[in-house]
């Protein structure tokens, strides 16, 4: 086993191809450190997030990818110790800019998470509650509209469609996890952070959930978040390695998955870790 | 490279390396039977070597078993998915050698008389000295996973090609001096075109040993000519 210890690294991880990134860039951060307390969770990561494009985090546990996800959308304020440094920028804004509403960058932001989470509503009003809140509609037949066209998107329209007021909690995991993407589209989001979203599914749930992602990234910048390195190399455009709170290597998947170049992504993407 | 987290996934590994190992050393030892059956005109050794063929066709297909199941267990990523891949063709290549040298073998039963001229002979036993020390490289730079060797082994196929040009132009003027000498020639000629063969396996070899260990592949900017004196960019 090599000796890589937490050691910092240079900032500026490897990217095989950043040419090519300028184009499109939807999400980007700069040198961005993230603290609990004294811990230092993400230590001066920045990285390049290319429009309709899926980017999966992957890394050995508790090595920041759900904190660095959550800054995406500034779920992190949440958190009372949790300081978050640096710039991070959606279509060049600064989204930690004062002026700047978190209920409305999470709108645009959307998140789904490792437990499905539907709320103790029927599955129509799942859906309805963002657009609702948001004051998106004016009328029910809008809403209507939304809901089915949600539901469509999330592919789920026709397995539910004749019970739309039952409980959403009555569905199957993988129905509730395509339940929570549909309610994360609802609000017309642009960007859909997902945190492990297939852990909790089995294999079929998992295929459907990963044929979704595929479609959505016709029309949403999508990041995920998953332990699955197939899962990675399956649904994703671009791999980002993270490690010890750094971000190690970002590249196309098919580059990171088949010729990784720092040490500690061969080691980790090779089940050689640690 | 460091050990899995799983040991037998090491093992199944190097259980594959071992294999390929053994084609080599095989394939190595079948080529020099059959042209030294070839120098010779030793037709009971001819005929072992063609028997000896079908165990690089068994490990082949022992390679072919344990690779596909690697992938199914641990879905390889990175250096041992090309591994993985780099064994599958260089066993493929080995087979094909050993396929080569039974051609060879072939031979020496249908020529069956003896080499009226050896200095013919002496052009192909060079020839296959050569093809022999090529495929001895590139098993060495697969083992050590040296992909500079593989690129010195690809560079020095043009060697083998240009011996086997001189060798196919030394044999046609034979030909025609005699018309006796055609018969002989013609499977001579088939023969060292068996060797040259070889040697574009070894090639074959260094190429995927080189991707295997850089995850880069070889570009083929070698200009090829064969005998026919058309150069040929596209089929390497
Ligand atoms: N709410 C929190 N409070 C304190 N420390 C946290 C909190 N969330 C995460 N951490 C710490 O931050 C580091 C990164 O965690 P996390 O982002 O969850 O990693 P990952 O998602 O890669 O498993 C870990 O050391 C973890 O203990
Ligand atoms: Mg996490």
């Amino acid at each position: 086993m090599s000796s890589f210890s937490g050691l910092a690294r240079a900032t500026d991880p490897i990217d095989q191809n950043k040419a090519t990134a300028m184009e499109n860039v939807k999400i980007a951060a700069e040198k961005v450190q993230v603290f609990y307390g004294e811990t230092h969770a993400i230590k001066d990561v920045s990285i390049d997030i290319r429009a309709r494009t899926v980017t999966a985090f992957i890394g050995p546990s508790g090595c920041g990818k759900s904190t660095f996800l959550r800054c995406l959308n500034r779920m992190n304020d949440t958190i009372d110790i949790c300081r978050v440094e640096g710039r991070i920028a959606i279509d060049n804004e600064d989204i930690y800019d004062p002026k700047v509403d978190p209920v409305q960058l999470r709108a645009k932001v959307g998140m789904v998470f490792q437990k499905p989470n539907p709320f103790p509503k029927s599955i129509y009003d799942n859906i309805a509650y963002g657009p609702r809140i948001h004051g998106l509609v004016r009328r029910k037949s809008e809403l209507d509209d939304i809901v089915a066209s949600s539901l469509q998107k999330a592919g789920l329209w026709e397995e539910v469609k004749d019970r739309l007021d039952s409980p959403g909690t009555g569905l199957s995991g993988g129905q509730q996890q395509r339940l929570c993407i549909a309610r994360a589209i609802a609000v017309s989001p642009e960007v859909i952070l997902m945190d492990e979203p297939c852990s909790a599914l089995d294999p079929i749930a998992t295929a459907k959930v990963e044929e979704l992602i595929d479609e959505l990234r016709e029309n949403y910048t999508i990041v995920i978040v998953t332990h699955s390195m197939q899962q990675a190399a399956r649904v994703s455009q671009r791999t980002a390695f993270f490690h010890l709170g750094n971000l190690v290597e970002v590249g196309d998947t098919q580059d990171i998955f088949t010729n990784p170049v720092d040490k500690r992504t061969q080691d980790y993407i090779t089940g050689r870790f640690g | 490279m460091s050990e899995h987290t799983v040991s037998s996934y090491d093992e199944e590994l190097s259980g594959i390396a071992g294999r390929i190992a053994e084609m080599g050393g095989l394939a190595e030892s079948i080529v020099t039977d059959a042209v030294t059956a070839l120098i010779t005109q030793d037709l009971d050794l001819a005929q072992a070597t063609i028997g000896r063929d079908h165990r690089l066709d068994d490990l082949m297909h022992d390679i072919e078993m344990r690779n596909v199941l690697v992938i199914a267990r641990r879905q390889p990523m990175g250096q041992d998915l090309r591994e993985i891949m780099a064994a599958t063709r260089i066993a493929n290549d080995l087979e094909r050698v050993g396929d080569m040298a039974k051609n060879v073998a072939k031979r020496v039963i249908a020529i069956d008389s003896d080499l009226k001229s050896k200095t013919l002979a002496i052009g192909v036993e060079h020839m296959t000295e050569l093809a022999l020390a090529q495929l001895k490289a590139v098993l060495d730079a697969y083992t050590r996973k040296d992909a500079e060797e593989a690129v010195k082994v690809r560079e020095r196929d043009a060697e083998i090609d240009a011996i086997y040009t001189s060798l196919f132009r030394e044999l046609l003027t034979y030909m025609m001096e005699d018309p006796r000498n055609i018969t002989q020639c013609a499977h001579l000629l088939f023969c060292a075109k068996n060797i040259e063969r070889i040697g574009d396996h070894a090639t074959n070899i260094a190429e995927n040993v080189y991707y295997m260990v850089t995850g880069k592949r070889l570009l083929d900017d070698r200009p090829r000519m064969d005998e026919t004196g058309v150069e040929d960019k596209e089929n390497a």
